[in-house]
């Protein structure tokens, strides 16, 4: 069968997903949790609840702080300790909410069963009301808030939902596992946002490195038998979960520059999402939990872990049940080596979207010197939008922004490749990034 | 908290580097070299070691010297010292090698501004000062002797023979055992396997050092307009699988042509910068005053490039 990919750019990094068979562990609950109010992308949620107040897990502690905003619930039970600016992973301070954990008790009306419920409702307003009320966000790396986005226009048609499970950044496989042991849960997720949609196809586009996904969501959609549901094997690429490559590798449509994925008929989801949604929607369920991948090219076998963690757990608590950070780690990376964040601040708090702690070895992420551009045009023919990294670089060390406009600067999703495939080291996508901020200032 | 390093991402890297690309390229270059060494012998070896050497020393010194900065990449240096040797007659006495190269890094490259500026291929535009500089050592051709071989003997290279006596030349040559794909006598040193030259070729495109449709562009333009020719007066004009197969073309095209810094960055930039220079080179043979003309037709294209890349990019996402 002819496996779908992107055609324009991309690179093979190794993919060095070693975590791979490490099935998803339970972290037990630590003292205390620090939950930040900016979990997502928009406006930070605004704390409903004052210092001394007993909350349970799964109930609202802050509120959406505009139309683009998301509700913030509790991850554990206890009693709030204070509510006040903390450091996230880059240093920066963030309002958090402090929680200090007492036993484990759960907001009424939650489902906690491991049990599967398959039907599908039909209301498509209460379906996103109790997505919006779970503060669901993506989980593919934009934590965009679900409810929005699967609340398109009403003049435009969604044709496809496509879940994404391309997982192409290296070492992570936190979607991996819930894929091949909640499957049925991912299928659910899915068929519920194909109604929210106004039953539209759906694609769930797995990686072909990852073959035991493909397999489980395969058997799961004949057994649940949504209608117009299939998965498909992806070649692997990176950054395939890239919105718009996914959108070109499953549907063969681009996007216009600055247009919405709707604009072709697209919505994608993450595989992660999909699970939260299933869990907001048949189970009352917040999203509060998600799960990462503990790796890197300097931790043994025995120490890589998928855990299933709670959205307000420290990096370090985590880190250290672990087995504390490898001697040898030169540089500890919040998500994938290509587009991950790099922490600055172990103590930070994880958010919902937490992808994984890396650790690098200085052998793995050592950059060279930069050297000078010898024209060999690798960064063009790595970037997936079609953009020249070597020109961009030039035009935004010459501050020229009307050209690096014209040479659309702005369509950058800074997925690295060109930096990636840099045989001078020269700090192509610094540089872009750079340019693109004066850019959208002009 | 210990020291960590915080930077950007990407946070890894493809580890392909530019010094890693140009022992590519060294390495694509040996089955040719190896193939002269042991068809010319000791003289090849002098012809060898005395523009390697000259190359990656002048550069050295320049740089420390003249403009202050590191020397960033010694083995592109090298690929340069190592083009002009297989781009001369193995008979160059050292001291024409020596100033090809004091050309070559001295003038073509370093006074634009070193690696990765200059507008013109080193090698070739070293090669094409030595062939008007100095024509009685650039074009005198002796059968080879081996490494361990007998008496030389003076010949001419098969392009010349062809542009004083026609093509019947041709079949007096086959007549003394030449086969132009494994190596025929005569002609800058580089050009005697045609074979070796390919093999190396295949490398390159197998590592994806390099791309395929600028030697594409210049085969199938030689091949077509020598095929229109020949068919039209067989007598007067070499055909397709001659003109592919002699002189520097076959080395010119995948070695000098796909030169990073002095070749178009995009695809359709490339098709045309390859049909320019087979073009040109069939005029040259055709028409011209040299029976060869693979060097000129690659330097006049060299200044084509900025124009090239102006006008030619790459298909955008979202933009057709």
């Amino acid at each position: 069968m002819r496996k779908l990919t992107f055609p324009m750019g991309g690179v093979h990094p190794d993919d060095t997903k070693y975590a791979r068979d490490c099935a998803i562990e339970v972290l037990p609950l630590p003292p205390v949790v620090y939950v930040s109010v900016s979990q997502h992308l928009g406006a930070p949620a605004v704390p409903c609840v004052a210092v001394g107040d007993k909350v349970k897990a799964g109930q609202v502690v802050a509120e959406p702080g505009g139309f683009i905003s998301a509700y913030v619930h509790s991850p554990v039970s206890g009693t709030v300790k204070s509510i006040g600016p903390r450091k996230d992973i880059a240093g920066r301070p963030v309002t958090h909410i402090e929680i200090v954990v007492e036993g484990d008790e759960w907001a009424e009306g939650i489902d906690l069963s491991p049990e599967l419920v398959p039907e599908i409702p039909t209301d498509r307003a209460a379906v996103l009301e109790k997505i919006k009320a779970a503060g669901v966000v993506g989980l593919g790396g934009a934590t965009f808030p679900t409810h929005v986005k699967l609340n398109p226009p009403p003049e435009s048609k969604a044709e496809c939902l496509i879940i994404d499970g391309a997982e192409c950044e290296p070492y992570l496989t936190s979607d991996y596992r819930i894929m091949v042991e909640r499957p049925d849960e991912i299928v659910v997720g899915a068929a519920i946002m194909q109604m929210v949609l106004g039953g539209c196809r759906a694609v769930l586009a797995v990686e072909d490195n990852k073959p035991e996904a493909i397999e489980a969501l395969r058997a799961s959609v004949a057994r649940l038998g949504y209608a117009n549901m299939e998965v498909a094997p992806l070649k692997c690429k990176y950054p395939q979960g890239s919105e718009k490559q996914l959108i070109d590798a499953v549907l063969g449509r681009q996007t216009k520059p600055g247009a919405l994925p709707i604009s072709v008929g697209a919505v994608v989801q993450n595989a992660g999402t999909a699970l939260a949604v299933y869990e907001a929607v048949q189970k009352n369920k917040p999203l509060v939990t998600n799960v990462l991948t503990v790796t890197g090219d300097c931790l043994s076998g025995e120490k890589m872990h998928n855990y299933l963690f709670r959205a307000g757990m420290t990096l370090s608590y985590i880190a250290e049940y672990a087995g504390g950070v490898p001697a040898d780690a030169a540089k500890i990376v919040s998500g994938g080596p290509m587009m991950g964040k790099p922490i600055a601040n172990l103590d930070a708090a994880t958010v919902k979207g937490s992808p994984a702690i890396l650790y690098l070895s200085e052998e793995a992420t050592r950059r060279g010197k930069e050297g000078p551009c010898i024209r060999c045009g690798r960064c063009a023919d790595a970037c997936p939008m079609g953009l020249e990294p070597f020109l961009l670089n030039r035009l935004a060390k010459a501050g020229d922004i009307e050209a690096l406009k014209e040479n659309e600067v702005l369509n950058c999703i800074e997925c690295g490749c060109c930096l990636y495939s840099c045989p001078a080291y020269i700090p192509l996508l610094d540089r872009i990034r750079t340019a693109k901020v004066l850019a959208k200032k002009r | 908290m210990d020291k960590f390093l915080v930077s950007h991402p990407p946070h890894i890297h493809a580890s392909r580097t530019t010094a890693s690309l140009m022992r590519d390229v060294i390495i694509a270059l040996l089955p040719a070299t190896a193939v002269a060494v042991v068809f010319y012998g000791w003289s090849m070896l002098l012809v060898l070691a005395v523009s390697i050497v000259s190359c990656v020393l002048l550069e050295w010194a320049i740089c420390k010297w003249l403009m202050k900065r590191p020397f960033d990449c010694p083995e592109a240096a090298g690929v340069t010292g190592l083009l002009l040797a297989l781009n001369l007659p193995y008979t160059t006495p050292w001291w024409v090698v020596l100033i090809g190269a004091v050309f070559a890094i001295g003038v073509a490259k370093m006074t634009f501004g070193g690696l990765g500026q200059n507008v013109f291929n080193p090698a070739i535009a070293a090669r094409v000062f030595l062939l008007i500089s100095f024509p009685a050592y650039m074009t005198h051709w002796e059968i080879p002797q081996g490494l361990f071989g007998a008496d030389a003997v003076t010949g001419s290279t098969v392009l010349s023979l062809v542009s004083e006596n026609g093509t019947a030349a041709i079949d007096s040559l086959a007549e003394m055992g030449w086969h132009p794909l494994f190596a025929y006598v005569g002609g800058s040193a580089g050009e005697i396997s045609i074979l070796a030259l390919l093999a190396g070729f295949a490398y390159l495109l197998l590592r994806r050092v390099v791309k395929i449709w600028i030697p594409l562009a210049i085969f199938v333009t030689v091949a077509a307009i020598s095929g229109i020719f020949h068919a039209i007066d067989p007598v007067t004009y070499t055909g397709p699988v001659f003109n592919l197969l002699s002189g520097g073309l076959v080395l010119g095209a995948c070695f000098m042509a796909t030169d990073y810094v002095t070749s178009p960055m995009s695809v359709p930039g490339g098709l045309i910068f390859g049909f320019g220079i087979g073009l040109l080179v069939m005029l040259i043979r055709y028409f011209g005053a040299y029976p060869e003309g693979t060097s000129f037709a690659i330097l006049f294209m060299n200044m084509t490039v900025p124009l090239l890349d102006r006008w030619f990019h790459q298909p955008k996402f979202g933009r057709d």
